[in-house]
């Protein structure tokens, strides 16, 4: 079936909204760029960074008639600096403990040495941004610049941002596929850290990488990965974020995918107060894969809860396909958002492209607003979206209840079986167990009534 | 055992009667059948007595052993030793069949004082109990009746019957949709649960099924009650003759 041209304008954000609701006082900006204690000078970085900039000022920061911004608040993420929050301690065993990987542990996206692994790996260069800032590295090819060429067409200030200010992250680059994953750690360091942080990561012609990230940083955090799959190589991502305090936290993923390459991530998100995760990729390459999935638990309880997941998908060659999956459970007032496109480029035949985003709602209080759009210039294409937004199935709770599961049992069955697609996503079957494990224990420690 | 008495129910949602002064008992040991015309309310008298939402008791009562079985939760009725299987058994996609039945036993042997089973006895247990039942340990592996046809959905249900050893068997036309050889597993899994201090109320369209398990006692229903109770042979005279001279013979 060919979904021919299919566009939803009206509901398309346009390079006019977006300059409309970026006519800022430039005080602002000026206040969040002199809070930031930009670096003065730097290495291979430091042309990326004064262009960032540079685009930045030329954006200036979201307001709240943004139409890119119209679901989510983004005084957040404008306010000079973030409310400080005391530190929680660590309540649980880390995800992924004992398996074997090479650490990296980050304390409010700085490196920090002595917490991790020796950076050896056979097949990846591993080396910190801060370090290699001042020797050069392979990474100045894209260092900012997938960033820079996902600012079109909707502007990402908070990433521009970034590229102009992270101090340090990872730079990987795979040319033999290793033998075990890579795990980065983020931990909270100081009460009021507003931590950031940039990864780039290559993974050459037929390599691959799996790329484990879990925890938390900073009162305020704001992270770029920027990831350049070439011809026949494959990413794999899987990212758990349970904020413990009311944090709030944006993220952005830049992905740049060659031919037959595949780039697959998920991330399992669990409360926070405002949390945006935005991934940006662009399938360049003929017979390439993208997935892109998360599971998100938001309990409104503590804090408010908005959770946003923000994606672009470009499908700018013939015979890919790629895939958004998109769950959140949503109590107490929580309000989750899904704003997901793809974007079918003239001559992308044979595309594949699919999108559901779906919400769970435990209460009336809850809510989930969601914004698919396909924008398709191909005329062979199969694209489909859909989103829905529910209720525990009662039919179902009954049916488990009357073989003796209790309610709340019951209750977490039906949320993992809501989840279930999203995880299915997650390709390693030992890690997808080990995710299941810890959402069963969170779930039934933050028993839903 | 089972004690029905009176019971009137309503719909929750619409003001419309359902059961209508229904009285039954079912002795320890004992299997009752009830046939009776589509919509005379036997299923409905399945979901009240196992606690499903959705119907108010405006009268009447309904005791397992003397406790009354309407004041209980869902997951107490199975506790206490009521089973349901259900006449559309529901689809859960993402919880494993495995995982859900032993959570379910161990559930129940918690509520009751009992040891939780191990995972090595309960998947020994399991298995044996699903191959007489010739379900594959690829079924029991893949969520729970996702995917299953008709007839496998209902060997299902008779699975965790199994499983579950619960007292009270309630079987909502668990014989629609098997085929013949089907038929004669379930029976013959019915059968060997049979014991007596364990009862069955078996609803059935088809006098066939009562070939297999043998009923003491056969209850005709229409419009919300029992209209006329017998022996096996009323069960032979619903399959000659239909509902029609039963039924006017009761008014
Ligand atoms: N939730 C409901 N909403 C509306 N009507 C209902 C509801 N539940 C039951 N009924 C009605 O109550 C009556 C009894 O239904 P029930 O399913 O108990 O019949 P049954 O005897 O099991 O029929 P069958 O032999 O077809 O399975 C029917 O008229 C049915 O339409
Ligand atoms: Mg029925």
């Amino acid at each position: 079936m060919a979904d021919t041209a299919i566009r939803t304008k009206d509901q398309t954000p346009t390079i006019e909204g977006m300059a409309e609701g970026m006519a800022k006082p430039a005080g602002a900006l000026d206040a969040r760029l002199a809070a930031l204690n930009l670096p003065q000078q730097g290495g291979f970085s430091a042309r990326a960074r004064q262009d960032a900039l540079g685009r930045l000022r030329a954006m200036g920061l979201p307001g709240p008639r943004d139409e890119y911004w119209r679901y989510t608040d983004p005084r957040g993420f404008n306010a000079p600096v973030p409310q400080a929050l005391p530190i929680p301690h660590a309540d649980e065993t880390p995800l992924f403990d004992g398996l074997d990987k090479l650490t990296l542990v980050f304390v409010d996206g700085a490196f920090d040495e002595a917490a991790s692994d020796d950076l050896a790996l056979d097949g990846v260069e591993i080396a910190t941004l801060a370090q290699a800032d001042t020797v050069g590295s392979w990474a100045a090819d894209l260092y900012g610049v997938l960033e820079s060429a996902g600012q079109t067409p909707v502007k990402r200030p908070f990433a521009a941002l970034n590229t102009a200010a992270a101090r340090d992250g990872v730079l990987i680059r795979v040319t033999r596929t290793p033998s075990r994953p890579i795990h980065v750690v983020h931990r909270r360091g100081a009460t009021d850290a507003d931590a950031m942080w940039h990864h780039v990561i290559r993974v050459e012609q037929g390599a691959e990488l799996t790329l484990l990230e879990t925890g938390m940083s900073g009162a305020r955090s704001n992270g770029v990965i920027e990831v350049d799959v070439a011809r026949g190589g494959k990413f794999h991502h899987v990212a758990s974020k349970r904020a413990v305090d009311p944090k709030v936290g944006i993220s952005h993923v830049f992905a740049r995918i060659a031919s037959q390459a595949q780039f697959k991530s998920f991330t399992l998100s669990v409360n926070g107060t405002v949390m945006r995760n935005e991934a940006v990729i662009d399938i360049a390459g003929d017979d390439a894969v993208a997935h892109i999935a998360a599971a998100v638990l938001g309990d409104g309880e503590q804090a408010p809860f908005h959770h946003d997941d923000t994606v672009f998908i470009t499908h700018g060659a013939e015979r890919c396909e790629s895939r958004q999956v998109f769950k959140k459970v949503l109590k107490n007032g929580a309000t989750g958002v899904f704003q997901g496109k793809i974007l079918v480029k003239p001559g992308a035949q044979k595309t594949d492209g699919y999108q559901i985003s779906q919400a769970l709602l435990l209460d009336e209080r809850s809510q989930f607003l969601a914004k698919p759009e396909l924008e398709i210039y191909a005329d062979d294409v199969k694209c489909s979206h859909g989103s829905t937004t529910g209720a525990i199935d009662d039919e179902a709770l009954f049916y488990l209840r009357s073989r003796g599961v209790p309610r709340e049992r019951a209750i977490v069955f039906l949320v993992l079986s809501f989840l279930a697609d999203a995880l299915a996503e997650v390709e390693d079957e030992g890690l997808r167990d080990r995710i299941y494990e810890r959402l069963d224990v969170w779930l039934t420690l933050n028993a839903v009534h | 055992m089972l004690k029905i008495d009176n019971l009137h129910v309503k719909l929750e949602e619409e003001d419309k009667q359902i059961l209508k002064g229904l009285s039954l008992e079912v002795p320890a040991g004992q299997v009752h059948a009830i046939m009776g015309p589509n919509g005379s309310g036997k299923s409905t008298l399945s979901y009240v007595l196992s606690g499903r939402d959705g119907y108010v008791v405006t009268e009447g009562t309904a005791t397992l052993d003397g406790d009354s079985l309407l004041d209980m939760e869902p997951e107490e009725r199975a506790a206490a030793g009521l089973f349901l299987a259900f006449q559309y058994p529901v689809e859960i996609p993402g919880v494993g069949n495995m995982t859900f039945l032993r959570t379910a036993l161990n559930a129940q042997r918690k509520a009751r004082g009992q040891d939780e089973l191990s995972s090595g006895d309960f998947l020994k247990l399991v298995r044996a109990k699903a191959a007489d039942l010739q379900i594959s340990p690829d079924m029991l592996k893949r969520p729970v009746n996702v995917g299953f046809s008709g007839g496998e959905k209902k060997r299902n249900e008779i699975l965790q019957m199994a499983m579950l050893e619960p007292r009270m068997c309630i079987m909502d036309e668990t014989d629609s949709g098997l085929d013949v050889d089907a038929m004669r597993l379930v029976s013959d899994g019915v059968n060997a649960l049979r014991s007596p201090d364990r009862s069955f109320l078996v609803i059935t369209h088809y006098q066939r099924l009562l070939n297999h398990i043998q009923p003491d006692v056969v209850h005709i229903m229409a419009d919300g009650r029992i209209v006329t109770s017998g022996g096996p042979e009323l069960a032979l005279q619903v399959e000659q003759e239909g509902y029609g001279d039963l039924l006017a013979e009761a008014r």
